[in-house]
């Protein structure tokens, strides 16, 4: 063979290989979630019940039933597929819910059916993490300081306020997926879902205090798709 | 062995007697208006029961002290007059003292809880819940609006569930999670309980109310003293009581009205 036919075959041999082990291309979904409106006034939050808490913080922190972000964008919205994809196995990492300076990080946990979700107290003070479910089973824990994180599953996809039965102000949420498509919007309100195969997809974004809101997507080949939801922020 | 447990009995009673006269464990500060009539009445039955203890226990004592180690010929001597007379006469040394103390007590009881507070009393509206205790103030115009308890949202810090959307008067209300007042100004609480039995309690306030779920309880007091004081739960609610406590702020009547305007703010 001479040579320009060797480096041709090299490198038609290089490109088989990088597509083959490339695995199957998807489309993606992708968009900003925005609010309209005025939100209401996030209030500051008094521990001062809890000094080992309290001291931690030079200006009291708020509450973050509403955190919204530069350019009217929303933060906290859980963006998923709702309809049209099977459902997934649970991965085998655990998703991390820590109580710190008396306030769940992160507000908003989202985690699949059956993964593990682990819950540790990085506090000086003891809580009692008290999830609020509708489906699955209810129950609360006691955690003092110093102890073993928590871990516990749920086998039903739902989204669950979670309160701490000591302190009164601390407040978050599960997010249970039935699938691996799912993301938490952050500052600007950009999501995307990546890996989708051709199919008709429900896109749904979740919010705490302003509801949920679906859109129908239709993926035919590897095309990235945009779809934005706008919310209605209420004064109160 | 009857004359050493006679001594023993004797030590015990006097050691124990000692701190307690001798004043050794301070009472908290008194920093309420009514805080003597408690205190005088605290002591009124110290000294009472106080003085039976050692009586009690020096007969005790000297009994048997005398009649330990008797030989089986010697007759026990039963009390002047037989086991009637002890009866009523134990009825009248007890019930004497019990009724001197009510009676003393009384005027103590009425000046706390059976007078009305003044009409240019400060009200204030006290929730105590699993596990805090959260207050409200009127605002300028000194109304409290509805409370909607279906609109509770703690994680949203709405704890009295107002409806400052269609309730006019709940809009100034200023809700809070200390609650400070003015030095020397009759204070009007208005208290209830958003689930179960708890207690208000400020030491050196000398004032204690119990919150009975379904029913509005009053108390009122006057602070003489301004400092930092903390208010706690002694009617056990659940795993979180060792936690629920705020905090009292007696404050200068300018430090107050800054207070209140730096708490509206965050409203």
């Amino acid at each position: 063979m001479s040579m320009k036919h060797a480096i041709i075959a090299g490198l038609v041999t290089l490109t088989a290989s990088a597509v083959a082990l490339a695995g199957p291309a998807g489309g993606t979904i992708s968009g900003k979630v925005t609010y309209e409106g005025t939100p209401a006034k996030m209030k500051p939050i008094d521990m001062s019940k809890e000094p080992s808490c309290a001291k931690m913080y030079t200006t009291p922190p708020v509450v973050e039933t509403v955190v919204t972000g530069s350019g009217n964008s929303l933060q906290d919205v859980v963006v998923y597929i709702s309809a049209g994809i099977p459902d997934d196995a649970a991965p085998s990492n655990a998703a991390v819910f820590t109580q710190k300076g008396c306030r769940y990080i992160p507000h908003v946990l989202a985690f699949q059916v059956n993964q593990e979700i682990k819950i540790i107290n990085d506090d000086q003070t003891s809580h009692n993490i008290h999830p609020l479910p509708k489906l699955n089973r209810e129950w609360n824990k006691s955690q003092p300081p110093g102890t073993p994180p928590i871990s516990e599953k749920y086998d039903k996809a739902e989204f669950i306020p979670v309160k701490c039965n000591v302190h009164p102000w601390m407040h978050g949420n599960f997010a249970v997926m039935k699938n691996s498509h799912y993301v938490i919007t952050s500052d600007g309100g950009a999501f995307t879902l990546a890996n989708l195969p051709p199919g008709k997809y429900t896109v749904t974004a979740w919010h705490e205090s302003y509801g949920d809101q679906s859109q129908d997507v239709t993926i035919t080949g590897s095309e990235a798709k945009s779809v934005n939801f706008v919310f209605k922020a209420k004064p109160y | 062995m009857g004359k050493f447990f006679a001594i023993t009995i004797l030590l015990i009673a006097i050691l124990s007697a000692i701190p307690i006269v001798m004043h050794t464990w301070e009472a908290p500060a008194d920093i309420s208006t009514h805080g003597h009539l408690i205190d005088e009445q605290m002591s009124e039955t110290m000294a009472e029961a106080g003085i039976s203890f050692l009586a009690a226990q020096l007969l005790l004592a000297f009994f048997i002290w005398q009649f330990s180690n008797r030989g089986t010929e010697t007759k026990l001597k039963s009390f002047p007059g037989g086991a009637k007379a002890l009866v009523i006469a134990a009825l009248l040394v007890v019930g004497v003292e019990v009724l001197a103390l009510g009676v003393f007590g009384v005027k103590a009881w009425a000046d706390v809880y059976l007078t009305p507070p003044s009409a240019n009393a400060m009200p204030i509206q006290v929730q105590a819940g699993q596990f805090a205790f959260y207050f409200r103030y009127p605002g300028p115009d000194g109304k409290f609006g509805p409370l909607h308890p279906e609109r509770i949202n703690e994680g949203s810090q709405e704890f009295f569930g107002l409806d400052k959307e269609h309730d006019v008067e709940s809009r100034d209300d200023i809700v809070t999670a200390e609650m400070a007042i003015p030095v020397n100004k009759e204070i009007h609480l208005l208290m209830h309980a958003k689930d179960v039995g708890h207690s208000f309690f400020v030491r050196e306030l000398r004032a204690q109310q119990d919150f009975v779920p379904g029913l509005d309880v009053s108390l009122h007091f006057t602070a003489t003293k301004v400092g930092r004081y903390e208010i706690v739960c002694t009617q056990l609610c659940g795993l979180g009581h060792y936690n629920m406590k705020a905090y009292l702020d007696v404050l200068s009547n300018d430090d107050f009205d800054e207070w209140l305007k730096k708490q509206a703010a965050n409203q």
